[in-house]
């Protein structure tokens, strides 16, 4: 599985990252974790909000951080 | 089957949001009387003393404000739930100038949108071919007319100055977004803005159920009160301390009216303060109260929440230096007018 984190370095951004690579390590998922801080590459996702998280090259979550047991259903999907 | 639970589990959350809000019309209330007792008979304060005024001032605005906070943050979070930066960018997309400046206005208002996400939702607007001066207009209201602003100014001025504040914001964010439009700046755009592709995410709003909504009230008031409390509690008891101390007239020769400089003074030191209207609203509530006007204090509020040196450091990055001083230029001279206006009227 390729997750990525899409966010310039707001608070938000970095609790989304953090919370996402503690629920990767949690359900031991064979999972890339990658932040992604380039605008126009952010951009190319086509988020207006940001943080947003992207799994395997789909946007599932823009502008907010969900909590863990969203994520968890997220990366079982 | 699944469906009736789906509903049992809708209907419990309804039930609990009719619980809290008789619990909350109580607290509301009951307030003013709990402080009294509080103060005079459980405290023994002796009433008419400066202390007694400053506690008073604080054991009852306190609560007061942050239980509007929660009930107005708890409405707008659902209300946010029908609106997202993809709509509002569709919505104004192509639109004409004017028109197209009072609905990124008032759009502005109601979006969904954190100042950190200013670049990514410029760029969205411009590349979905939103034109400048209507993206300007959606850039001066989104962080100048908040929910946060209008309840503490509400809580602590009453509802006219908060209509005031709303409906003359508006008019600046209009106008200025209209007058940038008509200047022709895009020039002063950073090229590589107009070389952004961007892709599409689709639009995450449209799988909502009323449930769902309620939940992003929750969400909200967690997120937005659990942040600003303490901004609130600091400024009121600023606000106490003036309030209980400060002489009467203290502020009349710097900020009021016979001062013709209050008005572009208090532009002048609000801009680059930045603090967030939970904090300065309280404090400036006193100020009026030591003799400062309200156009001037309006101005000056309208400069610390609207006008902040940390977004514009953020747009930096999309708009080249002679934008960002246009715009800041065109925003304050419109505050200015608003001072002067206030101090003429009232």
């Amino acid at each position: 599985m390729n997750i990525l984190i899409l966010g310039t370095g707001c608070a938000k951004c970095k609790s989304l990252e953090k919370a996402t690579r503690d629920v990767v390590a949690e359900m031991d998922l064979d999972a890339e974790v990658t932040k992604v801080e380039d605008i126009v590459e952010i951009m190319s996702f086509g988020v207006m909000t940001t943080p947003a998280l992207v799994i395997d090259g789909k946007v599932v979550v823009k502008g907010r951080v969900p909590d863990k047991n969203e994520l968890k259903q997220l990366f079982t999907k | 089957m699944r469906n009736k639970k789906c509903f049992i589990k809708q209907n419990k959350k309804i039930w609990f949001v009719a619980v809290l809000l008789v619990v909350w019309i109580l607290a509301y209330r009951v307030l003013l009387p709990f402080s009294d007792y509080l103060i005079y008979n459980v405290f023994g304060l002796e009433k008419g003393k400066h202390l007694t005024d400053a506690i008073w001032f604080f054991v009852f605005e306190f609560p007061k404000v942050l239980l509007l906070l929660t009930l107005i943050v708890f409405f707008v979070g659902i209300i946010r739930t029908f609106f997202s930066p993809e709509r509002t960018r569709k919505a104004l997309a192509g639109k004409t100038t004017f028109a197209g400046n009072v609905m990124a206005s008032l759009l502005g208002i109601v979006t969904p949108f954190c100042s950190c996400s200013a670049i990514p939702l410029f760029l969205g607007f411009v590349e979905a071919g939103v034109p400048l001066g209507i993206t300007f207009s959606f850039l001066i209201a989104s962080p100048m007319i908040n929910e946060v602003a209008v309840v503490l100014l509400f809580g602590m001025f009453g509802w006219k100055v908060a209509i005031t504040y709303v409906v003359t914001g508006l008019v600046i964010a209009i106008t200025a977004g209209w007058i940038i439009g008509r200047l022709h700046l895009e020039k002063w755009v950073e090229e590589w803005v107009y070389k952004t592709k961007m892709g599409d995410a689709g639009d995450e709003v449209i799988r909502l159920n009323f449930t769902d909504r309620l939940q992003s009230g929750f969400t909200a008031v967690r997120e937005i009160v659990g942040k600003v409390w303490l901004y609130v509690a600091l400024g009121i008891a600023v606000g106490a301390g003036v309030h209980g101390y400060v002489p009467e007239d203290f502020m009349a020769a710097l900020m009021g009216k016979s001062a013709w400089y209050s008005v572009p003074l208090s532009i002048l030191i609000g801009v680059p303060l930045y603090s967030n209207a939970a904090g300065i609203i309280p404090i400036v509530s006193v100020l009026i109260e030591k003799g400062a006007s309200l156009g001037t204090a309006l101005a000056f509020m309208m400069a610390v929440i609207g006008l902040s040196l940390p977004e514009m450091i953020i747009l930096r990055k999309v708009l080249k230096l002679p934008l960002i001083v246009t715009f800041v230029g065109i925003v304050s001279i419109g505050i200015m007018i608003v001072g002067y206006l206030f101090n003429l009227i009232f």
